[in-house]
Parts: C-alpha cells; structure tokens; sequence
C-alpha cells in the first residue's frame, strides 16, 4: 500500500488505549510485530469497510467503493511489551451474494462479525456467520461480534442491545455498538480482541511450524515462500540447472 | 444481475478464476458464476461429507476418519512445478499473498518392479540405483549436452539441432539404454507416452530445463503444494477477480445462453439476462459445443501409513514410465498428507491416474495400486476430457479444456494463455499484471 498518513493517528490513539499496563515503548520499538490475520463478516452494507477504514485510516465516506485493488490492508497496535500487526481482509463484495470463500477465513486469529443495530434480519446472518466460524476456522479464533451504525441509535435501532449482549455473552464472543461514522467505539474493538488474542501460544506455533499459523498438524520445515519472487535463488533465466 | 458485464465466466474452476482474474485486473467488468454452493467445480477439494455424497451418496464417513473439516482431498491430483509458468502468473498477480505453499517431498521413478528417488543434487545422483556405472557416465555426457546447450551457439549443438533433430536422435548419439530413456523421456521431461521419441527434440528439452530448474528451486523435489489443497487455487484467483471489482454468484443455475444472430449477447438465471458480447466457461456448461478428446481414470485412496519404500515421505511423485507395465500411457501416483493440512493427523491421501485404455479403467491401474501398502479406503472415477469444437470467435463463447493427466499446471496455463488471446486478441503478458503490495502477506515474515 502506498502512503498511508492518517494511519499513524489511528496507531497513536490505539497506543494510548492499549498501553494501560505501560508497556516499555523503547523495548517494543525493537520488537518484531505479530502478524495477526483479522477478517470482517457479516451481510453486505452492515458498514464493514466502513469500520475497516475508520480504523486504518480515520477516515469516513459516505457511499464510497471499495478501494480497487487492495487486498487487505494492514494496521499495528502496541499492546503491553507487544507490537500486533493486523493483516485485515474485508470481502471485496463476496458477501453479496453468498459467495465468501473458505480461505477467507482460514487461519485467521481475529473475526470482527459485524450487523447493523437498525436491522435485525443481520444480527441473524452475524449468528450464523459465527456458526460458520465455530466448525470451520482456526478454534482459538477471537470473535468480536459488533452492532454498527451506533449513530443512528435514537432514531432507528431495531436491535436491543441487550439482546445482542446476551447472545455474545452466551456464545463466548467480544461485545460491542459502534459507529464507522463517528468513529465511536472503533478502536476499542480491535484493543480488545488484541488482548484476547493468545499471543505466546500463536508465536510458539509459528517457532514449531516456521511459517503462519498452521490448522492441524503441519511439521516443521518445507514451506516455501513464493512471495520472495518467482526466480527464486537458484532459478537460471534462460539456461537449465542440470 | 440485470445487468451489462464485459465478460460472464461461467464455472470457477481453476482455469476460469485465473481468466476471470487477469481480466477483472484489466479493468473488464466481470459476473462469474459457478452452478455449485462451493468455489472450485473440477478442481476443488472436498473435505469428507462432501466426498462421501459424492462418490457414496448411500453412506457415512466412518468415524475413524476423524473431523471432516481437517480433510481436503483434490479431486484432480496435480502438482505446481516451482519454476513453472503457473508459479509466475501466481507470484505477478500477488495471488501468493493469500496461500501458504509446502515443498513436495520426493519424486519418485518405477523401473524393473521398484521405485527409486529421482536424484535431486549430485551425491544422491552418484548413489542412486536407477543407473549402473558405465550408464552414469553416459548419462552424465548428456546432461552436459542440455545444460551446456545454446540455441545460439552451434558450438554448443555436438551436430544435434534440437530444433529439426528428434529425440530419438538425441538418445542414440549419447548411447543411453532403454531404461534411461524412460527415465528422461518420463520421470524428467514427464511425456505421457513415447510420442515425443519422434518429435523435434527441443520441447524435451525445455521440458527437462523445467524439471531441473524447478528441483534445483528449493531442492528435494521440482513440486510445491498450497496448505489445504488445490482447491485454494481457484479461491485465490476469485479472490483477486473480487478486489478488482468481479461479482460473484454461487449456486447459481444457468437456465440458457442468450444469442442474437448466432453471437451471444446474454447468459439467463433463474428468469433473468445478464448481457454481456463474451462468455467464458468449462465445457460442462456448454454441452453441445464440446469434443471428447479422452478419459482418465482416477482412485482417490486414503491410507493410514506413508507410502512404502519412499523413507516415511509426506508427500510424493511417483512416475510409472508406460513401458515398464507394458502401457501406451504412464501411470502417475501423487500422495499429500496432514502435513498439508488435507487429511487428519497420520493419514495420506495418494490418486493414483492414468489415461483410460481399456474396457476395465481401474485394472489398469493395478500395477500403481500395489505400490501403496493396506488402502483404507478408496474412491474411482473415470473422467471424459473434454475441448471446444470451435475457438469462439464466431459467437463469442470462449470455452476451456478439461483437466488432463499431466502431474502438473502448466498445461492449464497454457489453455489459460489460449483463451486470454481469443477473448482479447492479445498475448498474455502477466508481468507488471497487479501494483503488489510490499507488506504484510500470509506467508512467514
Ligand atoms: N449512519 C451510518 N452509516 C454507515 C456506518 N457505517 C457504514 N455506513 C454506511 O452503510 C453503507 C454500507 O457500508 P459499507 O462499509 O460499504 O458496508 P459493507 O458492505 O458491510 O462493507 C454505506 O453507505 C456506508 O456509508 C455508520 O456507522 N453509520
Ligand atoms: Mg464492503
């Protein structure tokens, strides 16, 4: 991604709700970050691009595109003596028409299942989205279930927040209302799931499995990584490595 | 749906998301719909509940088996050559970002009732058995004679023009023995048959560079293998049509193709038209606009126990050169494993595939079945291959191929490379394809 100016606002105010326990910011400065996969569910125009961009980039627009191209987007956050990198993915629309693929949300750490607190046909989608998670994703997978649209609470709301509250509370997940456009509450939803996160337990997989998080059972070593570019190092252009 | 796309693809197997991917990144407006509830059609991997209905609707998935979401079992067995052309496109089109990929961990070649490691460096070379000493010399001549080679340079040629010269030539002048020549012709250069004997030498030799410049890649064998199966690959792919703007729709039924003057302006779902000048789909879609070119038989076994003699491996090739079992075409083994997140703890998957000869498909595959030890269970298939009868260009359905036999993609990049130039009349030039991203990644950092 290019440039990304607001997002050092978004990191900053994080810092600062996240550092409760005082984290010593010089050692943290030389810690690598924990790259941790967060993605976003829930029915089309809940507002999860939305809450996506508030976090990342501070920003709110009204009826925006998606932005074209962008496969996930990334944003920190300094917990404690830890630096989280999340890696968000949103949908890229293949909610709409139920056609979210399984390696969405394989291997991710951190779900934000969002509904939109003036309808409630979402909350049901979110339940079943959850569902969804619980048989088929990572099963120490953090889950935030979030009412969006907080803002239009007096005129609009059809979800009690009890209700929700209850079926989180009940169902083992982060609860939260917020508001993409107000920017009410946004950051608290991704603190609070960094928190959850079992951090020590997700960095010594990775020591084992010397890549990403692994479902069951992958050994150690014989990963490749494609991304370092498709010569590889001992690729010879044009010639034959006989 | 009532809408006007540039380009319906119909389908979501491989071929059609890399298609419907390249083309979203070009800015072509996309609808891609597939008839099943799951991405991936042909080339999905199913987990347990979805392979019993398939292949034994009557039956449960025993228990033993363990949780069905730990499995993901490939319909289609095949391999990505790590220095192949499918490796590039995946890599150009930051596909790569999404999947997590595994080395394969051997390659294997059967010769006079045993299989033995095809080399991959030169000290299992010098021990290996496939060859006897005097034979190794020889063989070593020529592997000078392909690594040295320059189109270029007739300095290079001892006299073989690999352009006009065929194989067969090329064998005789290095005096390798028959079983040498299986080993080149089909464990390296991976014929599926002994056509290429007679052909010009010189797709045998790229198909050899290709081996060798995959193996000497990450080493141990020229394959890799994304975590959770091939059926990732079309997820990645529609994925990317996705960012770049591509609407999906599963379980969505095609009730008709709509022409106008023998050219197609529409594709109609359940009571309503999606325009569109070009339609792009796998042959089931189209029935009557389709040729069979042949089958494939192919078991899906599941074994408890790593495949004997190849030193408790988790994942394998192994290459049944035709004339060692007195075929026309090779027999192929590919086994993956829980270390590729596609089957539960201690347990393989091994397909075992050849190109139908006979009445009775699955005797054919006897000799490669008796390889494998105790099979726990095991599931056949005979597949019809299918292509177009025409190139699409008179009514704007542009149709792919099926999967063939070959162990690897890079024959579906290839039909991939076809279709691209009959939709948009250019070449296909997929480096530069998609601005990448510089950070983050799935991968490890
Ligand atoms: N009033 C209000 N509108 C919102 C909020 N969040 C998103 N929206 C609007 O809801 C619509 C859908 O938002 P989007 O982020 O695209 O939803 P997605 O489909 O879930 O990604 C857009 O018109 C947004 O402007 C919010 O917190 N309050
Ligand atoms: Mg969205």
């Amino acid at each position: 991604m290019a440039a990304r100016p607001s997002a050092r606002d978004a990191a900053a105010s994080l810092n600062n709700s996240a550092t409760s326990a005082g984290g010593d910011a010089q050692n943290a400065a030389n810690l690598k970050p924990i790259q941790v996969k967060l993605v976003l569910l829930g029915e089309a125009a809940v507002g999860k691009s939305s809450l996506v961009l508030r976090f990342v980039n501070n920003e709110f627009q009204e009826n925006k595109e998606p932005t074209i191209g962008a496969a996930f987007l990334t944003q920190k956050c300094k917990l404690d003596d830890k630096i989280i990198k999340y890696e968000i993915w949103d949908t890229a629309g293949q909610e709409r028409f139920h056609s979210l693929a399984p390696m969405y949300y394989r291997n991710a750490q951190a779900a934000v299942v969002v509904y939109d607190i003036t309808k409630p046909a979402s909350l049901d989608k979110a339940k079943s989205w959850v569902k969804e998670l619980q048989r088929q994703a990572n099963p120490n997978i953090v889950i935030a279930l979030v009412g969006n649209k907080l803002d239009l609470e007096a005129t609009a709301r059809g979800v009690p927040r009890e209700e929700a509250q209850a079926y989180a509370t009940e169902a083992g997940l982060l609860f939260s209302e917020a508001s993409a456009k107000t920017g009410d509450n946004v950051m608290d939803v991704f603190t609070e799931i960094a928190k959850k996160i079992p951090l020590d337990q997700l960095l010594a997989s990775r020591g084992r499995a010397g890549g990403a998080a692994s479902g069951s059972g992958a050994a150690a070593g014989g990963r490749v990584d494609l991304n370092a570019g498709p010569g590889g190092r001992n690729a010879q252009p044009g010639g034959c490595a006989c | 749906m009532d809408e006007s796309y540039d380009v319906i693809v119909l389908g979501t197997g491989l071929t059609e998301c890399i298609l419907s991917g390249l083309l979203s990144v070009e800015g072509k407006k996309v609808l891609h719909m597939d008839r099943n509830d799951y991405y991936g059609g042909e080339s999905a991997s199913l987990n347990l509940t979805q392979l019993y209905r398939k292949f034994r609707p009557d039956q449960q998935p025993p228990s033993q088996f363990g949780r069905d979401r730990d499995w993901n079992v490939d319909l289609i067995p095949k391999f990505a050559m790590a220095s192949g052309e499918f490796t590039n496109i995946l890599y150009h089109t930051d596909v790569t970002r999404y999947l997590e990929f595994r080395q394969i961990a051997g390659s294997y070649v059967y010769r006079d009732g045993r299989i033995s490691k095809v080399p991959s460096n030169q000290t299992e070379a010098v021990s290996s058995p496939l060859m006897g000493i005097f034979e190794k010399r020889r063989a070593k001549k020529f592997f000078e004679f392909v690594q040295g080679y320059d189109f270029n340079n007739p300095a290079t040629h001892q006299g073989l023009d690999l352009n006009t010269v065929p194989m067969t030539e090329v064998y005789k002048k290095f005096g390798l023995e028959p079983g040498t020549q299986d080993f080149v012709g089909h464990a390296l250069a991976l014929h599926l048959d002994d056509s290429y004997m007679t052909q010009p030498a010189k797709e045998t030799y790229e198909r050899i560079c290709l081996y060798m410049n995959s193996m000497a890649r990450y080493g141990k064998s020229p394959y890799i293998y994304p975590l959770y199966g091939l059926g990732e690959l079309p997820q990645g792919f529609a994925r990317l049509s996705a960012i770049y703007g591509g609407t999906y729709m599963l379980n969505k039924k095609v009730d008709e193709l709509v022409y106008e003057d023998g050219k197609i302006v529409g594709v109609k779902s359940e009571g309503e038209v999606a325009k569109t000048k070009a339609v792009i789909g796998d042959p089931s879609y189209f029935p009557d606009k389709v040729k069979k070119t042949g089958q494939v038989v192919r078991a899906i076994c599941i074994l408890n126990h790593p495949i004997p003699n190849t030193a408790d491996a988790d994942s394998i090739q192994i290459v049944i050169p035709q004339k060692q079992v007195n075929r026309g075409h090779d027999i192929y083994i590919a086994a993956v494993s829980y270390a590729h997140n596609v089957a539960a703890k201690d347990y393989w998957t091994a397909i075992v595939s050849t190109i139908v000869e006979t009445s009775d498909p699955e005797k054919e595959l006897q000799p490669a079945m008796a390889l494998l030890g105790p099979i726990a269970e095991k599931f056949i298939s005979v597949s019809d291959l299918y292509e177009p009868v025409a190139d699409g260009r008179a009514d704007g359905v542009y149709i792919t191929k099926s999967y063939d036999a070959t162990s690897h993609f890079e024959t579906t990049c290839q039909d991939v490379k076809d279709v691209y130039k009959r939709v948009t009349g250019n070449d296909l030039k997929v480096e530069g394809k998609v601005k990448k991203q510089e950070e983050g990644g799935a991968g490890a950092e």
